[in-house]
């Protein structure tokens, strides 16, 4: 038991306070949190739809936003053979620049994805782009190219015809990425600074969409991978592996770090707590009721949210799986949620933007705004702002 | 006049002089970015290099870098596209002109790669959107697709627009001789039929149809896609073999009836689970040539030319399309192998039921290439 405090107490919890930038899926530590940003909660489109900007291509990546910058990746041209990184002024929605490159790998993806699926990331002073198409690219906040490489063009059977989507991650001066498919599957860490593999590992030959979370920890912060084995704890550097998981997980849905605890879409939603030393993580409990669809969970406050294919959302107590309340908002969903002011923000398919307050209580929906169009991609929020974009269009929602 | 003809002379000598020092200077940087290779290497020092290029903002570069692109591997083009990007972005906000004629001079140079001729339009577009479009009727029979696909579509849009029966037969015939985009050949193809035109697609595209196919061979737990069956060590059609659960594998004639030049194994084998079957033909070339062999298979998959392994993918049920995978591959002058192994897995969804391929011969821009021994224009299709 004392073990275990000491392990809890070694683990700092991320709990982003807002305001900050969102430089990567799902934000800070992959939690989907800016608890602190004064995003509106009540949404009125009259009222709060600050700007919006034409995009040159399709997307499913969320936006990230680096200081007044926000970036987005997008793919279009013939046979989506044209990738694209554009950098937009925060404040007004006009365009910095954009950079294009050609695809060195395979397009092909299911006709509801893309190639420009896996959202991009930033460590602050560098973008790193990347697409179904297995090409990373690391730019400047100035569009300045640093280096690129073709993942697909150095091995040459990694590609899934459904389409890639794992997102970036970056600690530190590696950059993590998984490339699972059926047939050449592997993770990869990357030195920032050129672009070479610092370590790559095989990985299960079976498709995996899911993106690696981050857990913070005194020892050093582990690289959470997950596939449909379950999940591998690797040090970011090196990619020598701590721990593993082995009962399988989703391969759709990502899992999120809070509490101290690792919640991991296997058998419905499993709770796990790293153990300092030990080859295996605790399991803290299970709850197969909890299972999400498509849409990642997230944890806010004493709860964890999932959501399933209809549009319920479920409300489960962190400690215990316990669910607490459920509600029904519009789906379906593809974007994971995101959380700020009190509230979660869901945008469905059809690109209904949702707001449900949280706190004591049930949750009870606040607002909404029909943005109009197909919208699979998770929303950004930065600078008490939530940014969402679909295959044409990148808005940004404000007071 | 002497005077005159002494300061033409100086200023035609300061201009070589100054493009002779253009290239000096990015005659180091461009090498350096041609160099990168697979898994980063030279990565470092191409970003050096693109620096030096960038900040050069100097638009009289650009032909150079654009020449630089031709013969330059995928990653390479990718270094020197953003330099040209770069480099152009710079130009323009300093108030600088981009040199349209020298780019259109290059754009209409087919010698010159399909991919820096497409980033030379896209420059001369920027600028000057409408000499961009009084190109691209030029561009139907280019070797370039992104080019050629502007130019089909102008057809196309015409085509659809016109009122005459002969004047819409004319301009659909004349968009789907050109096409090389399944979208586009698909809309000419369609309004032909519809006009009541006979059009042969899978000779356009070149699937091949005929096929000689055996099955089933063991591919229970997916063994079957490393094993070695007896296919895969010497072609006999006379020959059969003891397959699956002891059922006989023997060769069986099999011609597509599909315009996409879909064969399926379902067709002479039944709709079998956990098996192998492989296809094979021989191509007849008029003459020894590069080509490409493209495919669309949503089985795992093996494929030979002439006895050679060309590509293995072990990939099930993730989806399939025209010209999924691309194959270099060389042909011989007269007769060629192709062999070409199909493995079904286990599962038994509706969507696992497919067994089957589609695969073509064709050039680098995706026009047909026939075996001489082809049968002629089949108009049903």
């Amino acid at each position: 038991m004392r073990r275990i405090a000491l392990t809890v107490l070694l683990i700092s919890i991320i709990i982003p306070l807002g305001g900050a930038d969102w430089m990567r899926f799902r934000g800070p530590g992959a939690t989907g949190l800016a608890l602190d940003a004064k995003v509106p909660t009540k949404l009125d489109a009259k009222k709060h739809i600050a700007w919006k900007a034409d995009l040159p291509g399709r997307g499913l990546s969320s936006p990230i936003i680096v200081g007044d910058r926000v970036i987005v990746t997008a793919s279009g041209g013939r046979d989506q053979t044209r990738l694209y990184v554009i950098c937009f002024n925060a404040k007004d929605g006009s365009k910095r620049w954009e950079r294009q490159f050609w695809a060195t790998g395979r397009t092909m993806s299911h006709r509801k994805t893309c190639v420009a699926a896996p959202s991009p990331t930033s460590d602050g002073k560098f973008i790193y782009a990347f697409y179904s198409t297995n090409d990373v690219i690391c730019l400047d906040l100035d569009g300045n190219l640093q280096w690129l490489r073709g993942l697909t063009h150095d091995y040459p059977n990694a590609s899934n015809s459904l389409g890639m989507s794992s997102s970036l991650m970056v600690v530190g001066d590696t950059l993590i990425t998984q490339v699972e498919n059926d047939s050449e599957s592997f993770a990869v860490g990357l030195d920032t600074k050129t672009g070479v593999n610092r370590w790559k590992m095989s990985r299960p030959a079976a498709a995996n969409w899911t993106s690696p979370i981050l857990l913070k920890r005194k020892g050093g912060d582990l690289a959470l991978l997950q596939s449909s084995a379950g999940m591998t704890a690797v040090e970011p550097k090196t990619g020598k592996v701590h721990w593993q998981f082995r009962d399988g997980a989703s391969t759709i849905p990502s899992g999120v770090v809070g509490h101290g605890l690792i919640m991991i879409p296997s058998n419905g939603l499993t709770a796990l707590r790293h153990i300092e030393g030990s080859e295996a993580p605790e399991i803290v409990w299970k709850q197969s009721r909890l299972g999400p669809s498509t849409a990642s969970p997230i944890a806010v406050g004493d709860h964890v949210f999932v959501t399933n294919k209809v549009g319920v959302i479920s409300a489960a107590n962190v400690k215990d799986g316990e669910v607490a309340w459920r509600l029904r908002i519009q789906g379906p969903f593809s974007a994971s949620p995101v959380a700020a002011n009190g509230h979660l923000y869901f945008v469905n398919e059809k690109g209904l933007l949702q707001s449900v307050k949280i706190g004591a209580g049930e949750g009870e929906l606040a607002g909404s705004i029909d943005l109009g169009q197909t919208v699979l991609g998770t929303p950004a929020i930065a600078g008490d702002a939530l940014y969402v974009r679909s295959d044409r269009t990148l808005w940004k929602i404000a007071e | 006049m002497r005077t005159i003809r002494l300061l033409a002379c100086f200023v035609a000598l300061f201009c070589v002089t100054s493009a002779h020092a253009a290239e000096i200077a990015l005659a180091g940087p461009i090498r350096t970015i041609r160099a990168v290779g697979a898994k980063g290497e030279g990565n470092a020092a191409a970003a050096n290099a693109w620096q030096t290029i960038v900040k050069r903002a100097d638009p009289g570069d650009l032909i150079d870098l654009l020449k630089s692109m031709n013969g330059a591997n995928d990653l390479a083009t990718n270094w020197f596209r953003s330099a040209v990007e770069a480099s152009t972005d710079a130009a323009l906000k300093a108030g600088k002109k981009l040199p349209v004629n020298d780019l259109r001079a290059f754009l209409l140079d087919r010698d010159n790669d399909p991919r820096p001729r497409r980033l030379a339009y896209e420059l001369i577009a920027r600028v000057d959107g409408k000499q961009a479009a009084s190109l691209i009727d030029g561009f139907l029979d280019d070797p370039s697709v992104e080019l050629r696909r502007d130019a089909v579509a102008r057809v196309l849009k015409q085509a659809d627009g016109a009122i005459k029966k002969e004047d819409k037969i004319g301009k659909f015939r004349t968009a789907l001789n050109a096409a090389r985009d399944v979208d586009q050949i698909d809309h000419a193809a369609e309004q032909l039929r519809e006009l009541g035109q006979q059009v042969d697609l899978a000779r356009h595209f070149g699937f091949i149809l005929r096929w000689s196919l055996i099955a089933p061979f063991n591919n229970a737990d997916g063994v079957g896609f490393a094993a070695v069956y007896a296919p895969e060590k010497k072609v006999d059609l006379r020959s059969a073999f003891e397959g699956k659960d002891g059922k006989p594998a023997k060769w069986v004639k099999f011609v597509s009836d599909d315009a996409y030049g879909m064969v399926d194994f379902n067709k002479p084998f039944g709709e079998l689970k956990g098996v192998v079957g492989y296809a094979f033909t021989e191509f007849h070339s008029d003459k020894a040539r590069e080509a490409e062999i493209r495919l669309g298979c949503k089985n795992a998959w093996k494929l030979w030319v002439n006895g050679k392994e060309v590509w293995a993918r072990e990939e099930y049920h993730r989806g399939m399309r025209i010209d999924q995978y691309r194959l270099k591959v060389n042909l011989k002058k007269g007769k060629n192998t192709i062999l070409f192994k199909a493995c079904q897995d286990e599962r038994t969804y509706s969507w696992t039921k497919q067994w089957q391929v589609q695969l073509r011969v064709c050039d680098a821009t995706g026009t047909a290439i026939l075996s001489t021994d082809r049968p002629s224009q089949v108009a049903s299709r």
